[in-house]
């Protein structure tokens, strides 16, 4: 057993658990967000992405001691408040889910990808950078569509605060 | 995922103590590749030490005339260095070309090249760089590294501690994915290095990485597409597999050996 | 969100949990002391199973208990069932094997259960599963069905001789070869239909309690059809009576058929939880989906089209041998007969057509429906001989299908289906115009000049949805029947509840239906909610599958609102001293025509509810439910039109233009259906190119992970185009049609039409993998050269 801490969400938890914990095991078992979802075994479908020190990882294949004093936040950990986060939004506004399985798994990835590429991101790159999240339901098209519009939202609000 | 007992090394000399303490130890570094092993059921190392946050073992320097990239560097820091990019530009495209961008954020150089996985990029590179590998304990050529599928001349305590390039004149990687698992089905890496011109390949053999000679001398006498086009390797040392014969993956080195040229 | 009605493309209810991580799936349900069930599962195709220890297992930590099938069978839990009787050509009853939960004898596949492991925790469950000694003898497999039926094949039951599970015909044999006797021409195509794994995002999952002073228990469960689970678990499993049994089917990620069924896993985890005395737990891995989830299609068949002078089809022959698998699953006999052979006319006027169906047993997973389910691999024969026939006969394929479409309406065609409307004329039209098919040679000619092979290709899809009459049904052979119910609950102060027997795993029905009643009464559509998926809430239903929770379960719900309508306009009426038939609703009020008299929706219903002033002999309250049996199928039908460019030097295929041209009836909510149009198309593009179940000859599944069973990715697809033609459906008060796996039916063979015509080779078969096409180009640059 070992003992992991983190900031999940911004709240500080701890527990003790068992070495060979994974990530996701911790969030969804140890700590109830069942937000983070698991639908592979082998680290392909995204599922499971979180964000641990800002970066979007697949918390299936980490282990929870490996996150030991990071921060991590789930798709629960998104919203301000009651307020959606963009990438949320954008994804109702175009149907960028059906079943909402894969949907957290999507979300934690499409706010990775914005960050990186900005609000000028193209089709084909939203799709290359959605290599590591498999969606059964959509097809994708709106999807990109929602990161499209994501990127381009939080862009203007960007340039609005400045 | 079997039982084990994780520990979180310090520097490298904890990890050396720690494994030598333990009964079957495995050291970690980024887990993309492990970790689902461990999962599957197929490897159960009763300790993992984690190298993650080993504070020499990661970053990206210039050298005199070299690149060195530290053990745990994750392929996202080099697909995104700046130092990369304008060294070894070829480098830096393969790393950001390596599984998917969650897996890139956590994989490492240095893990990567220790499971030497017949269809992992950075063999390709390093073979065809004339990469030296720095351990705890020695250094390494490439060539004399990896020494065929899975299988490395690392000892088992043995810890790559870094990855030193020469800087070559032209670089690039062109790689065929598997569709599925998007590991490579071939892919190939081009380098003009003050040694000449060099072209290794991985995905398609039978035994790992390995060079084409017969390319280089072509590539030697004249660097443009045409001059690999026309030259296949023998498909009797290439993988055959559900998801391409040793033909299939032979006419591949060969297309992306040209595509990789072109890309220089 | 408003009043929004049918057309309005409303955002979706569901949604806010869905993005912001709470919604509840199965696996997210935690109850008291549960244990975890993890399966020991046969490595071999085909074993018996000489003894079983689990003695080190049991002495593991936190291990309950090791349950096996003998003890099963002491308990006197029934086999599992197949619920369509199909009769062979002589009228003998298909030769059905038996099939056990926990197969205590004889295991037939890789990954079959032999026994399971009940723990404190899922790793421990797991540890000792692996610890669970099983003593086998290794017996001869058989994989492929063409090879199963060969003299000397292993056999798999003994009663199912030659692996033959039936031998069934449709259609007039005699006729239909008098008809190729005199044909002007006669056109013969062979063709594959790859075996496909369904793989919805979640994977199977349970949970089950028992509640011993009750004799109750509770399943929550990924199911499309809880109460179908429930009625086949009471009445054939023997797990317990209906009334002692709820299933739950949460929030369901994904099913396209392979969650209709009931696996031997919910089972054991019902039974487990009896036994001993805890909650039980499973959660189905990757893997084990692969493994045991039912797969899809798989036939081999050989096709025949007689012509005449005049290019018109007169006759239509095939003949298809269908691998079911090592076992019956619940509607595996229903897909290869009548969801499959009654599709053979296409949208084409065919007046004979003969087929026969052999189905086989194989030492594989079992298949049974997936998106599609019959039509898809009816499709892919029709429209794949209606291309190779146009090419045959020097015409384009897009005159020789409209030389020989479906015009007058209804058409009964020669295998049992009446088509009730369409017009095929207008879809083709849109998709032709759509792709600019008049300009593709100059997009081939400009592909040419940058080394790269361009191609077109049609389908002309129909399909057979809403299933259907029950009465037809049943003298088809189906065990229950194919109608939906629904409640319409009106709460005193006018919120409305609607419980529906249809179940919305990503279909978006909280919001479709929903549209509904805003529609109908005016009314917000937060005052509505959608209740579904749970046994004892909703009464009874038949569940979500073959695009039918629109045409037929929307249909129930319609009858449901015309009687609380009929009901709210008598009390208004009544209170504002008017006639019934004076009384309008609109915009959430009850008016009388041609006077400024109203009341709100609310006012009437808080009337109904306090039943101070009532129409004489009227019950207080405002609910009503009803049972909605269809006349007919319905027939969506369309053209999809697919441009690949191929790169000659890898064989890969990129699509880069994809039109779809739909007809689905009356649309509700046109966002939505563009949703199930585009994941249609994805997975039908994913059997044309990618998806591929393969077994080794000792029938180990190759492909058991996404690392070797390549799901479509993004960067794999087009961005489609679509439009859509309505004519509306006759048999149903909306007009509906379905639209859910019109996508995955129609594509493939547009697919493969486009990249046959681009390398000049018309046996490419699907998956299309780069290497399969690389292999083909370069069969032709050596014809050329030689």
């Amino acid at each position: 057993m070992t003992t992991v801490s983190m900031t999940l969400n911004g709240k500080k938890v701890s527990a003790n658990v068992d070495d060979r914990t994974l990530l996701v095991q911790y969030i969804r078992e140890t700590h109830g967000l069942t937000g983070t979802h698991v639908g592979c075994d082998t680290s392909q479908c995204g599922s499971c992405v979180v964000h641990v020190d800002g970066k979007a990882v697949k918390s299936c294949t980490m282990l929870a001691a490996q996150a030991d004093g990071s921060h991590v936040t789930t798709v629960e950990g998104l919203a301000n408040g009651t307020e959606l986060h963009p990438v949320q939004a954008a994804f109702r506004e175009h149907h960028g889910l059906q079943c909402g399985f894969c949907t957290p798994g999507m979300i934690m990835s499409a706010v990775d990808i914005i960050s990186r590429h900005g609000a000028d991101i193209d089709e084909k790159t939203i799709r290359h950078e959605l290599e590591g999240n498999l969606c059964r339901c959509t097809g994708y098209q709106n999807i990109v569509k929602a990161i499209q519009a994501a990127a381009q939202e939080m862009h203007g609000a960007k340039v609005a605060a400045e | 995922m079997y039982d084990t007992t994780y520990h979180r090394a310090g520097s490298l000399q904890d990890a050396e103590a720690k494994f030598a303490a333990a009964e079957d130890a495995k050291f970690l570094a980024g887990g993309q590749t492990l970790l689902p092993t461990m999962k599957q059921r197929l490897a159960a190392p009763s300790d993992v030490i984690d190298l993650g946050k080993v504070p020499d073992l990661s970053g990206i320097s210039e050298g005199d005339g070299s690149l060195v990239i530290g053990a745990v560097t994750t392929h996202y820091e080099v697909a995104s260095s700046d130092v990369v990019k304008r060294l070894i530009p070829g480098l830096a495209a393969l790393a950001a070309g390596i599984g998917d961008p969650a897996v890139r954020y956590r994989g490492t150089i240095g893990g990567s090249i220790s499971n030497n996985d017949p269809a992992a990029d950075y063999p390709a590179a390093l073979v065809a760089l004339g990469a030296t590998i720095n351990t705890n304990k020695r250094s390494l050529s490439a060539e004399d590294f990896f020494e065929g599928m899975f299988m490395t001349a690392l000892e088992e305590d043995e810890i790559v501690t870094n990855v030193s390039f020469p800087v070559a004149e032209k670089s690039a990687y062109a790689k065929y994915p598997n569709p599925a698992s998007r590991y490579a089905m071939a892919g190939v890496f081009v380098a003009k290095t003050s040694a000449g011109s060099r072209v290794a390949v991985t995905g398609a053999g039978s035994d790992g990485v390995f060079r084409v000679s017969e390319m280089e001398s072509a590539l030697d006498a004249n660097w443009s597409p045409e001059a690999v086009a026309g030259i296949s390797v023998p498909a009797d040392d290439l993988l055959s597999d559900i998801h391409g014969s040793a033909d299939y993956r032979a006419n591949l080195v060969t297309v992306m050996a040209k595509r990789a040229v072109a890309a220089t | 969100m408003g009043v929004q009605g049918i057309g309005a493309s409303a955002r979706r209810k569901e949604d806010k949990r869905f993005i912001t991580g709470q919604g509840k799936y199965t696996d997210d349900m935690v109850l008291p002391r549960m244990g975890f069930a993890a399966f020991v599962r046969s490595p071999h195709a085909h074993a018996k199973i000489l003894g079983i220890d689990a003695s080190a297992a049991l002495d593991m930590p936190g291990v309950d208990s090791v349950l096996t099938g003998d003890q099963m069978i002491a308990d006197e839990i029934g086999n599992l069932i197949c619920g369509w009787m199909i009769n062979s050509k002589d009228g003998s009853p298909m030769n059905m094997g038996a099939w056990r939960a926990l197969e205590p004898e004889t295991a037939r596949y890789v990954g079959q259960a032999v026994a399971v492991v009940i723990a404190d925790t899922q790793a421990q469950a797991k540890d000792a599963a692996d610890a669970v000694v099983v003593d086998y003898e290794e017996l001869p497999s058989v994989i492929n069905a063409v090879a199963a039926l060969q003299d000397g094949a292993p056999q798999l039951h003994p009663e199912a001789s030659r692996n033959l599970i039936f031998d069934w015909e449709i259609g007039e044999k005699d006729a239909t070869d008098a008809a190729f006797a005199s044909a002007a021409n006669v056109i013969k195509l062979d063709l594959t239909n790859n075996r496909l794994v369904p793989n919805p995002m979640e994977p199977r999952a349970a949970l089950a309690e028992y509640n011993s002073a009750e004799e109750h228990f509770t399943l929550y469960t990924t199911s499309q059809n809880p109460h179908v689970a429930r009625l086949v678990l009471s009445a054939f499993y023997n797990v317990a009576p209906e009334h002692k049994l709820r299933v739950i089917a949460p929030d369901v990620g994904g099913g396209f058929g392979s969650k209709i069924y009931i696996y031997p896993e919910e089972m054991v985890a019902l039974w487990a939880s009896k036994r001993t005395g805890r909650p039980v737990k499973w959660l189905c891995d990757r893997t084990e989906a692969f493994l045991t989830d039912a797969h899809g299609r798989d036939h081999h068949s050989h096709a025949e089209l007689a012509v005449d002078a005049d290019n018109r089809i007169t006759g239509f022959r095939v003949s298809t041998i269908a691998n079911i698998g090592a076992y019956m699953s619940l509607f595996s006999s229903c897909v290869p007969t009548y969801l499959y052979a009654t599709l053979l006319s296409g949208q084409y006027d065919i007046p004979n057509i003969y087929c026969d169906v052999k189905a086989v047993y194989t030492n594989t997973t079992p298949v049974d429906a997936y998106r599609g389910a019959g039509r898809p691999e009816a499709t892919y024969l029709v429209e794949r001989m209606m291309e190779t026939a146009a090419g045959e006969l020097g015409i384009s394929p897009a005159d020789f299908r409209r030389k020989n479409f479906v015009r007058t309406f209804p058409h009964q065609t020669p295998v049992i289906m009446c088509y009730d409307a369409g017009d095929y004329d207008a879809t083709l039209d849109a998709a032709l115009k759509g792709i600019d098919y008049d300009g593709f040679p100059a997009r081939k000619a400009e592909a040419a000049r940058r080394g790269k092979l361009r191609g077109i290709g049609l389908s002309c899809y129909i399909e057979a949805c809403g299933i259907a009459p029950s009465q037809a049904v049943g003298s088809l052979g189906a065990g229950v029947g194919l109608w939906e119910s629904a409640e319409v609950r009106v709460n005193p102060i006018g919120t409305i509840e609607v419980l529906t027997g249809s179940h919305s795993h990503g279909q978006g029905h909280e919001t479709t239906f929903a549209q509904l009643i805003s529609e109908r009464f005016g009314l917000d559509m937060d005052n509505v909610s959608i209740v579904h998926g749970d046994t004892d809430k909703v009464q009874f239903g038949m569940g979500t599958y073959g695009s039918r929770s629109g045409a037929v379960g929307m249909s129930a719900i319609v009858k449901a609102l015309d009687k609380v309508e009929a009901k709210a306009k008598k009390i208004a009426a009544h209170l504002m001293e008017a006639s019934d038939e004076d009384i309008q609703i609109e915009g959430g009020e009850l008016k009388v025509v041609g006077t400024d008299k109203k009341l709100s929706f609310t006012e009437v219903a808080l009337a109904a509810y306090t039943a101070h002033n009532l129409p004489e002999g009227m019950e207080p309250g405002l609910k009503e439910g009803a049972f909605y049996d269809p006349t007919n199928f319905t027939f969506p039908a369309g053209t999809y039109a697919c441009e690949v460019e191929i790169d000659p030097d890898t064989g890969k295929t990129e699509i880069v233009r994809f039109v779809a041209a739909d007809d689905f009836g009356k649309i509700i909510n046109p966002m939505i259906v563009e949703g199930q149009v585009h994941g249609g198309l994805t997975q039908g593009i994913g059997q044309a190119l990618l998806e591929n179940a393969i077994y080794d000859d000792n029938g180990q599944l190759l492909t058991a992970s996404f690392m070797d069973y390549c799901m479509p990715r993004a960067d794999d697809l087009p961005d489609y185009e679509l439009t859509t033609h309505e004519t509306l459906c006759p048999g149903n008060p909306l007009g509906m049609k379905g639209c859910g796996e019109a996508g995955a039916i129609g594509s493939p063979p547009a697919v493969i039409n486009a990249i046959c015509n681009a390398v000049g080779d018309n046996s490419i078969s699907m998956p299309a993998t780069a290497e399969k096409v690389w292999q083909a180009c370069r069969a032709q640059t050596q014809m050329a050269a030689e």
